[in-house]
Parts: C-alpha cells; sequence; structure tokens
C-alpha cells in the first residue's frame, strides 16, 4: 500500500511539473497539421477553424492588445482580413498572454481594442494557454498560415507579416500576402518561414 | 541627444544613444579582443526585460574586473528615442554600454543573431572568443552568473 502511494505521490509530482512547464520548443513545422481549437471570441461565442465551411484556409495571428510590435500592425491585420476573407483565407486573431500577468490584455480589454479599430475578424482569447504552446508561437505578433486540406488544415507559412514592423510604407516583402497568393493560385510559396521581432508570450 | 555611429563613443555611455542598423551592431557581437560579452535585447516597454535589467546593470558591475562586459540592445522605436528610451536611461542611471538597434528588415539579421532566436523578446548572448551561446528567456541575478561562469571559469 505504501509503495502503491509512493507511486500515486510521484505520479503526482511528474503530472504537475509537467503542467507548468510550457515547452514551446516544439511547435509546428511546415507541412504538419495544425490542431483545431474551441475558444472564446470578444462576442462571447466559442469559435473553432471548423466552423468556416467555406474557408481554404486560415491566415492565423497570435496577437496581443499590449505588444508595441502587435499594435504596429494591427491596420495590416486588419487589411489581410478584407483582403483576403473573401478569397477564402480570412484572419483568425488569437490572444495568448495571461491576462493576470497582462492586465491590458484582458477579454475586456481586447473586446474595446477590437471595437476601436474595428477588427473584422474573431479575436479569441486562448484561455488557459493551451493553443499556442502546440503551434509553438513564441511572441506577439506571431502568423500561421493554414491550408485546409482532406486530411486537415496543414500548416504551410510561419513567422512575419512583412519586413518591416515601424512602417507600412516602407515594406519591401508581404510575406504573408506573398504566401497566400502562391496558395491561391497553387504555386510554391517562396518563403516559407520568416522572423519577426516581437513581445515574448507572457506565462 | 542622439547620435550616430561615427561619433565619438567614448563620450557615448549613456550621454547620447548610439544607434546602429545590423551591419554596424555587427562588430559588437564578435569582438575578439579576450573579453566576455553579455548582449541583451530589450526595450523599454517590454515588462520583462525592465524587470531583469538591473540584474544585467548589477553583472555588469560586479564582473568588471573579470573581463566581462555588458552591452544593452534597445529594440525601442526610433520615435521613442528621445521620448522614453533616453530619459529612461538617465533616470535609472544605467551604466551598461546602451545602444540602440534599428533595422526593420528583422528577417535578415534575427538568424544573423542567433539561427535559434524567433524573435521573441527578451533575448540575451553571451559570448567570448571561446564560446558562444544564445538565450530566448529571462533570467534572474543567480541565474545569470551561473550561465557567466561557464564562460569565465575555463
Amino acid at each position: 500500500m505504501k509503495t502503491l502511494k509512493t507511486i500515486f505521490m510521484l505520479a503526482v509530482v511528474v503530472l504537475m511539473s509537467s503542467a507548468f512547464t510550457t515547452d514551446v520548443s516544439g511547435g509546428y513545422e511546415i507541412g504538419d497539421i495544425a490542431t483545431d481549437f474551441k475558444l472564446k471570441n470578444i462576442d462571447g461565442k466559442m469559435v473553432s477553424l471548423a466552423d468556416y465551411k467555406d474557408a481554404k484556409g486560415f491566415i492565423v495571428i497570435f496577437t496581443c492588445n499590449t505588444c508595441p510590435y502587435a499594435v504596429a500592425y494591427e491596420d495590416r491585420i486588419i487589411e489581410l482580413d478584407k483582403k483576403y476573407a473573401k478569397k477564402g483565407y480570412p484572419v483568425v486573431a488569437i490572444m495568448p498572454n495571461n491576462t493576470e500577468v497582462k492586465p491590458g490584455d484582458s477579454f475586456d480589454s481586447m473586446k474595446a481594442r477590437a471595437r476601436s479599430k474595428g477588427f473584422t475578424f474573431p479575436y479569441l482569447i486562448d484561455e488557459g494557454q493551451k493553443i499556442y504552446p502546440q503551434y509553438g508561437a513564441t511572441k506577439t505578433p506571431h502568423v500561421y498560415i493554414l491550408e485546409k486540406t482532406k486530411a486537415g488544415n496543414v500548416v504551410q507559412y510561419i513567422g512575419a507579416i512583412d519586413d518591416n514592423y515601424q512602417d507600412a510604407a516602407q515594406v519591401n516583402t508581404k510575406y504573408v500576402e506573398e504566401a497566400v497568393d502562391a496558395l491561391i493560385d497553387g504555386k510554391e510559396i517562396k518563403e516559407k518561414k520568416t522572423r519577426a521581432i516581437g513581445c515574448s508570450i507572457k506565462v | 541627444m542622439i547620435g550616430c555611429k561615427s561619433e565619438s563613443k567614448d563620450l557615448a555611455i549613456n550621454d547620447e544613444l548610439v544607434i546602429y542598423d545590423f551591419e554596424g551592431l555587427e562588430p559588437l557581437l564578435n569582438n575578439k579582443d579576450g573579453k566576455t560579452y553579455v548582449i541583451n535585447f530589450w526595450a523599454t516597454w517590454c515588462a520583462p526585460c525592465i524587470k531583469e535589467l538591473p540584474y544585467f546593470e548589477e553583472l555588469n558591475q560586479n564582473y568588471a574586473g573579470k573581463n566581462v562586459e555588458v552591452i544593452l540592445v534597445s529594440l525601442d522605436f526610433p520615435q521613442q528615442y528621445e521620448k522614453k528610451l533616453i530619459p529612461y536611461i538617465k533616470e535609472k542611471n544605467l551604466k551598461s554600454q546602451v545602444v540602440a538597434l534599428n533595422d526593420t528588415d528583422m528577417n535578415s539579421w534575427i538568424p544573423k543573431i542567433s539561427e535559434s532566436w524567433t524573435g521573441a523578446i527578451p533575448a540575451t548572448l553571451i559570448y567570448n572568443s571561446k564560446r558562444r551561446a544564445f538565450y530566448e528567456r529571462t533570467f534572474s541575478y543567480d541565474e545569470l552568473v551561473m550561465e557567466l561562469r561557464k564562460f569565465i571559469e575555463n
């Protein structure tokens, strides 16, 4: 009985320690099937990728209210949704931060921000922070372009929105647009992975 | 006052801010002068960066005699240099050298700093002529000392 107790205690310890380490070193690579989710949108409704019957894919963006880099990209994210939702690639934004650490990213603050900016896309909260580690997101903003296939939503692009975090007018390469255009045209994406400066996701 | 990299650096330490593009910053990441360099990437608005900044300052002070130098590389936006960054440097009386990196083509320079860097800050590079390591994480003072010791005790 004592041994059983010990084993049980050990199991609890192991479970607890794994629950507290969020390993993001994994995450998706190009070609992986991305998990679907059921996350709360700012209108209170739950949203899943599976809800989008007509979508050809998704521009999933981990972003938030409080990171200046994310804020600098807000207008460009809205433009992406306006341009590509009708072509079958809507933006789905997910706020991954722990709101106790970042009160400025609270659900109410997300609502307020979405309203004042006129977000045309869902702005979901990753409650419990279960989804972003599966994707391997490390920062905001961090983009994953998914292509809907019979096998599931395949990761086709990971990284930056474009090559200028400061000034939309000075952008040379619009990575996300080029990637989605290539998917729509059935062509190979030139740059499948890019890097961008961002704010670490707050745990 | 904001200076550019051609100005005298002897006077630069925290009286003025030296601003680099990546090409200008790169030599600071590749010194081969026998010193161990601790390069911290941060920004004034980045809460975890601000939290660990005093540890880097402490490290710079405590290990100055051991051939260690801390350089704080700010990624603040250029419009914040005068308004936030310089006042912050003055208010906190930062003793480590602070430079600003202003280079928007991040996809080209992030992997040159480290292949493993996804681009999130805070992030830290420690190097000397023998060893080099990159950390996309936060540090406590003790953790920082523990890492630094791997560089200066062999």
